[in-house]
């Protein structure tokens, strides 16, 4: 809860909505102890008095009452309405989501029906409805207001419900022996409740404003009761000739739901986890380069060669160091394997290539990406940008999270080509379908049509192989192609990549975790941990000899098949969070070799220069 | 040996919604009618790849999913409400997203305890004396119990979800995919502590996963499913080193090997057939090398091949 | 695709159906009955019991709903009592006049809000991003008829640039200048809330798809960034932000209420507030049934244009 707050009050437009709340709900509170005149007390030869004139701080209204008391009693009741209104719609519309969306099935069917015919509705008119049968009044035009936003509780309480639903803990507590009510109350309800508090406090701004609506149009509060909306109502009248009496009571609504707003705006970003780290910041269309330190000037090695690339993530106050001096680089017609576990910085490691890596919070702090030498972090946008796709191509995982759903295959095809040549229709079309033949789509021009929901996986891998084809791209940067895919589709994509390398002379970077897929298909490998090489080699070397014993334990962790029922080689303990590395080997604490000079100071790569490791007590010299 | 859980012709259809006007669909069958035992301290090994009906079928099995046609018998006594919590004492389940299947908003006791309470319904120190020698079995620090979940790394909670399916002491735990989301490394700790446990407690484990390797590494027997139905039953060593079934031996050839060339596994088409619209006769008939016009007309029964081995197909491989 | 509309049209048969009947459901709890309300409390009993009769109001209330179900299909929505008139020829008067007020404003709302709402994404945390996000604040804070009757004080008032109210200038008015120059006030003072709330749902619909894969892949691709943010991902924002639009189409035909108060507007709004205080039910009644009838075909239309944006959708 002081974390809650802690985080809301660092919103310093939420404080000061909280402050101008808390000024006015003081005010409202200690009304009955001021020295305020009757409210409803009527004095017409007073009548239309200007703010500040004598005993009428605020002035007067058109019979001459003070228009500060009732200001203050009025923003009483308008708070008071809001408030309530807003707590019963909750109430009762979450009561029906949370039914609806658990249940599902027949009861979600026929409570959803019921709620979308009260949305088919414009809201007003059903209030007005209700206002007209009930007649008009303040209590009335409250269950008006209450009543036509249940639906919205009851619609997002239920989405949010159904997603929780067939969550495996629901499941899991099924197992447990709970029941129905029992789910329900400790497992759905504390999950929804910050949705709850969010959609009261971004609504309570909005009740307020249609119970003044309501009165403003007479039918809320009734003569001589003032509420603001009744205020205005009544000044309207007079707006030419006396404004003010229309100025005070609009500007105190204003207040009231500007800082609920604000308030409330404030309240959904500290409940919301994906807020909480600053997620939800536009990244750039480059990662930002800010390096620290000289660019290194090395004659490149291959025709993409990374030079200690260092690439660091800011969050809040930490610093993730993802990436770590970082060297590697890859020759025409090569396959290089990086290798790591989650978190070990393998794929920020591919994407800071071309600069795509999300910025906020990424950034490149340090080392030099060469392409034909040229330096890719010092050029400007405009010159990146046409290298990206024309001479460095990507692909990546989840083939159907990076292609676009509303855009045909056949258009994102052109697209990638189009960005980089001018060509006519018929040209893209031609080049599209060439492509997917290369890729051994079956029926390429029927799949030109297509949208990429309506593809296998498999397929759809193959049309982001495809696409990265598209402009014959020197380098192709593969962050784990085939981990979502199946294993029988991902050895015909395996094999695939593999034949183009060959036929193409492309020089591929392949990210993965997997060793077997290594083998397979790299010349070299590079194995990464906690944001560094560790080790680097050919890989027939590397899986026979491995040097580094971060190397040699996570080759015997893969079980293989062929050899039976067995114990399997586990490595003890985690991997480090890249946010407090050890000084040192940052695979020291989990490594049965570690001495005491282990722990100490940076360890540099060192071997052979065709074969290196970072190790002091490598399993064998390299 | 006894049996431990018995499926008898079990099988799943789920109803598709033809809208308002168009007319009723027969729905589809994610699991197609199949019968197989788990003996008492074995076991069984699942796989298949994504659609084949492997966790249709694991939900049936502990009451998370009511069956469409078929009976459940667990140590001879048939189960046939679909009620979890009576499923709840005897077989339990371990799900695949270690992070997902434990309640955000709840400490690691009050997860521990719920089944204790309410499947066994244990007082307060019973249940701590219990939870605390759970905790002491897979590894974990009592410190753990006051923490929530976001704060473990997937293979501590992957832990905690295991011990919290031993919490109601079953016979029998599904586990669905347990390491899948876990790194090699870790991977390994707790296939290796889910064998120990086996052993400790005398379990029976239904074991599902799309990974060949750790399947064949931590069963006796594998089943091997396609399409919602079973292809092929057999022992663990032998299964995918002399395949009967060619979906079998096209699985087992497409599982990387470190030596291994690089090759397309032999096979004529990629894509699943379509669920709303199953063809006739064998549902691998499509991709496989062997398919005559018999494949295509019938249905293959799993019929016995050998001592040890069922499997379904017209023109079994030989060995 | 004509399939998917021929779907949607038929879907809202039970729709309108069911408005028909929450309609004459609440009005049907009203106490007291209506012949009092119209005769006044002075009536003779006969009378009261005379007219319930002309009415249909002794019938059961199953068969009176049919009856007036029934009417309202062949086009006869009943007789207004305080206006004298049917009711029908009252509300295609004073809809035109709404669906020209409320029509301008949900185009205007439309526009500016998406337009803000991508540029302030587009340039998160920059001056012009700053600067909308307080608009939007204070457009979403403020209550459409105070802003109405301060755009009066300010713009008809003192600066004298636009007419206070109505529709037409009462002498010598009548073209399409007269009325726009009536319209400007109230359809601004209108779209205010709207637009606000599509700018803000527009800003985090673009932030968020801008953080998606396929816009990396387009980048990855080598396309241009003004071409990423303003097609590949605006395209995509769009998918949230339509279904939206139908939702604000329904709070600017509630405002227009408001605003057909503040600004003399002979709307069909104002008719539903004078008709409420002389409970004339029938004019209720039906005006409400029509309005909404005519946002239900709105919101169809509003689920066509998603599906041609979203290929997901269509089946």
């Amino acid at each position: 809860m002081s974390a809650f707050l802690k985080l809301l009050f660092r919103n310093r437009l939420a404080a000061i909505g909280a402050v101008v709340l808390g000024l006015i709900l003081a005010l409202v509170l200690v009304a009955p102890l001021l020295p305020l005149p009757d409210p409803d007390a009527t004095a017409t030869s007073e009548r239309f008095a200007r703010p500040f004139s004598e005993g009428h701080i605020l002035g007067t209204d058109h019979l001459g009452r003070d228009l500060a008391a009732r200001l203050v009693h009025g923003t009483r009741v308008s708070l008071a309405i809001g408030l309530f209104a807003a707590l019963a719609a909750a109430v009762l519309g979450s009561a029906i989501g949370i039914a609806a969306g658990y249940f599902g099935g027949r009861t979600d069917n026929v409570i959803m029906r019921a709620i979308d015919m009260l949305m088919a509705f414009p809201y007003i008119l059903l209030a007005l409805a209700i206002v007209a049968a009930l007649g008009p009044g303040l209590r009335n035009a409250l269950i008006a207001v209450a009543a036509v936003n249940i639906p919205f509780f009851a619609r997002n309480i239920r989405g949010i419900t159904v997603g929780l639903a067939g969550r495996e803990f629901v499941d899991a507590a099924r197992l447990a022996g709970m029941g129905h009510t029992r789910i329900i109350l400790s497992e759905i309800l504390p999950n929804v409740l910050p949705v709850i508090v969010i959609g009261i406090s971004t609504t309570v701004g909005w009740m307020i404003l249609e119970t003044a609506g309501l009165s403003f149009l007479g039918l809320g509060s009734q003569p001589p009761q003032a509420d603001l909306g009744s205020m205005l109502g009544e000044a309207r009248a007079a707006l030419i000739t006396a404004p003010h009496t229309s100025v005070v009571p609009g500007l105190m609504i204003f207040l009231i739901v500007m800082s609920i707003n604000l308030l409330g705006d404030g309240v959904r970003d500290a409940l919301d986890p994906r807020l909480k780290s600053g997620a939800l910041a536009r990244p750039r269309a480059t990662t930002r380069v800010d390096r620290r330190g000289p660019v290194p000037e090395e004659p490149a090695k291959g025709l993409l060669d990374l030079q200690r690339l260092e690439t660091q993530f800011h969050v809040g106050k930490r610093v993730y160091k993802a990436v770590n001096d970082v060297s590697l680089h890859v020759k025409p017609g090569e396959c290089l394997g990086l290798i790591g576990e989650s978190g070990s910085g393998k794929s920020v490691t591919a994407l800071s290539v071309m600069g795509l890596v999300a910025s906020p919070p990424g950034a490149i702090t340090g080392g030099a990406v060469r392409h034909d030498g040229e330096d890719l972090l010092s050029l400007p946008y405009d010159a990146l940008r046409r290298r990206r796709g024309e001479k460095v191509a990507y692909i990546f995982q989840d083939p159907l999270a990076t292609l676009h759903p509303l855009y045909r295959i056949g258009e994102q095809m052109a697209e990638a080509i189009r960005v980089h040549h001018r060509i006519s229709d018929r040209e893209a079309r031609a080049r599209a379908l060439e492509l997917l033949r290369a890729v051994r789509i079956p029926n390429p021009e029927s799949r030109l049509g297509n949208y990429p929901h309506e593809m296998s996986g498999g397929m759809r891998q193959r049309i982001g192989i495809a696409m990265a084809l598209a402009n014959d791209p020197e380098v192709l940067i593969a962050d784990e192609p085939t981990t979502a895919l199946d294993v029988t589709v991902q050895a015909q994509i395996l094999a695939l990549l593999d034949e183009l390398r060959r036929e193409r002379g492309l020089a591929i970077l392949f990210i993965t975790h997997d060793f077997g897929v290594v083998a397979q298909l790299c010349d070299r490998v590079a194995v990464m941990y906690a944001g560094r090489i560790v080790e680097q080699g050919p890989t027939e070397e590397i899986l026979a000899r491995p040097a580094h014993p971060y190397t040699a334990r996570l080759i015997a962790c893969v079980p293989e098949l062929g050899e039976g029922k067995r114990e399997l080689a586990a490595i003890p303990g985690l991997p480090p969070v890249v946010d407090s590395l050890p000084p040192g080997c940052a695979f020291a604490p989990r490594c049965d070799k570690a001495q005491e000079d282990c722990r100490k100071g940076a360890i540099d790569l060192a071997g052979t220069g065709t074969h290196d490791v970072r190790c002091l007590h490598p399993e064998v010299t390299p | 040996m006894s049996t431990a859980l018995k499926a008898e012709s079990l099988s799943k259809t789920f109803s598709v919604s033809g809208g308002l006007f168009s007319r009723a669909r027969p729905g589809v069958r994610a699991v197609r009618p199949l019968s197989f035992s788990v003996e008492t301290g074995e076991t069984l090994g699942i796989v298949g790849e994504s659609g084949c009906g492997k966790s249709t079928l694991a939900r049936m099995l502990v009451g998370l999913l009511p069956a469409s046609e078929g009976s459940i018998e667990i140590a001879g006594k048939a189960l046939d409400t679909a009620d979890p919590a009576a499923f709840g004492r005897l077989i339990q389940y371990v799900f695949q997203d270690p992070v997902s299947s434990l309640n955000p908003r709840k400490t690691i006791r009050q997860i521990m305890e719920a089944p204790l309470r309410l499947l066994h319904g244990m007082d307060r120190a019973a249940r701590a004396a219990r939870i605390a020698e759970i905790f002491g079995s897979v590894n974990l620090r009592d410190e753990f119990l006051d923490r929530y979940p976001h704060e473990f790394s997937g293979g501590q909670a992957q832990r905690i979800g295991i011990a919290r399916a031993l919490a109601a002491a079953p016979e029998i735990l599904i586990l669905d995919e347990p390491v899948s989301a876990l790194d090699v490394s870790v991977q390994a700790q707790v296939l290796n502590l889910l064998a120990r446990l086996k052993r400790e407690f005398g379990l029976t484990y239904l074991f599902i996963s799309h990974d060949l390797a750790v399947v064949e590494a931590v069963s006796d027997r594998v089943m091997v499913l396609y399409f919602g139905a079973v292809v092929e039953i057999g022992p663990a060593r032998e299964i995918f080193t002399s395949p009967k079934h060619p979906y079998t031996r096209l699985l087992a050839a497409s599982a990387p090997v470190v030596g291994r060339p690089l090759a397309a596994p032999e096979q004529k088409d990629s894509e699943l057939p379509d669920p709303l619209d199953p063809p006739p006769g064998c549902a691998f008939a499509g991709r496989c090398p062997r398919a005559s016009d018999l494949c295509r007309r019938e249905d293959p029964a799993l019929e016995p091949m050998g001592e040890t081995r069922l499997a379904a197909c017209h023109h079994p491989l030989e060995d | 695709m004509a399939g998917y509309i021929l779907k949607r049209l038929l879907s809202a048969i039970p729709v309108m159906l069911g408005i028909t009947v929450i309609v004459f459901l609440i009005m049907a709890m009203i106490p007291g009955d209506p012949a009092t309300a119209i005769l006044g409390s002075y009536a003779t009993p006969e009378n009261v019991e005379k007219l319930n009769r002309d009415l249909g109001l002794d019938k059961p209330l199953v068969q009176r709903y049919f009856i007036w179900l029934g009417n309202m299909l062949t086009g006869d929505f009943g007789r207004s009592f305080s206006l004298n008139r049917p009711v029908l020829d009252e509300i295609a008067e004073r809809f035109s006049a709404t669906l020209i007020l409320a029509g301008t404003a949900f185009v205007l709302c439309s526009i500016l809000g998406i337009l803000a709402g991508a540029i302030s994404a587009a340039r998160q945390y920059s001056l012009a991003d700053k600067a909308i996000t307080f608009v939007v604040l204070i457009g979403i804070s403020v209550p459409s008829f105070f802003l109405g009757m301060m755009m009066i004080l300010l713009f008809a008032v003192n600066l004298r640039w636009l007419p206070v109210s109505g529709m037409y200038a009462i002498y010598g008015g009548g073209d399409l200048p007269d009325l726009i120059a009536h319209l400007a006030m109230p359809a601004l003072a209108l779209a205010a809330v709207a637009t606000g709330v599509i700018a803000r749902l527009s800003r985090s619909a673009m932030l968020e798809v801008l953080r998606q894969d396929y816009i990396r892949t387009a980048r990855a691709k080598g396309v241009p960034e003004r071409r990423v943010v303003y097609g590949h991902a605006l395209r995509a924002a769009m998918v949230s932000v339509i279904p939206v639009l139908g939702i604000q189409a329904g709070f600017v035909l509630s405002g227009a209420v408001y605003i057909e108060m503040v600004f003399q507007w002979p709307g069909v709004g104002r008719m539903l507030v004078d008709a409420i205080l002389k409970r004339d039910i029938l004019l209720v009644q039906g005006g409400v049934v029509f309005v909404s009838a005519c946002y239900v075909l709105f919101n169809i239309a509003v689920d066509v244009a998603q599906s041609l944006l979203d290929p997901r959708i269509r089946t």
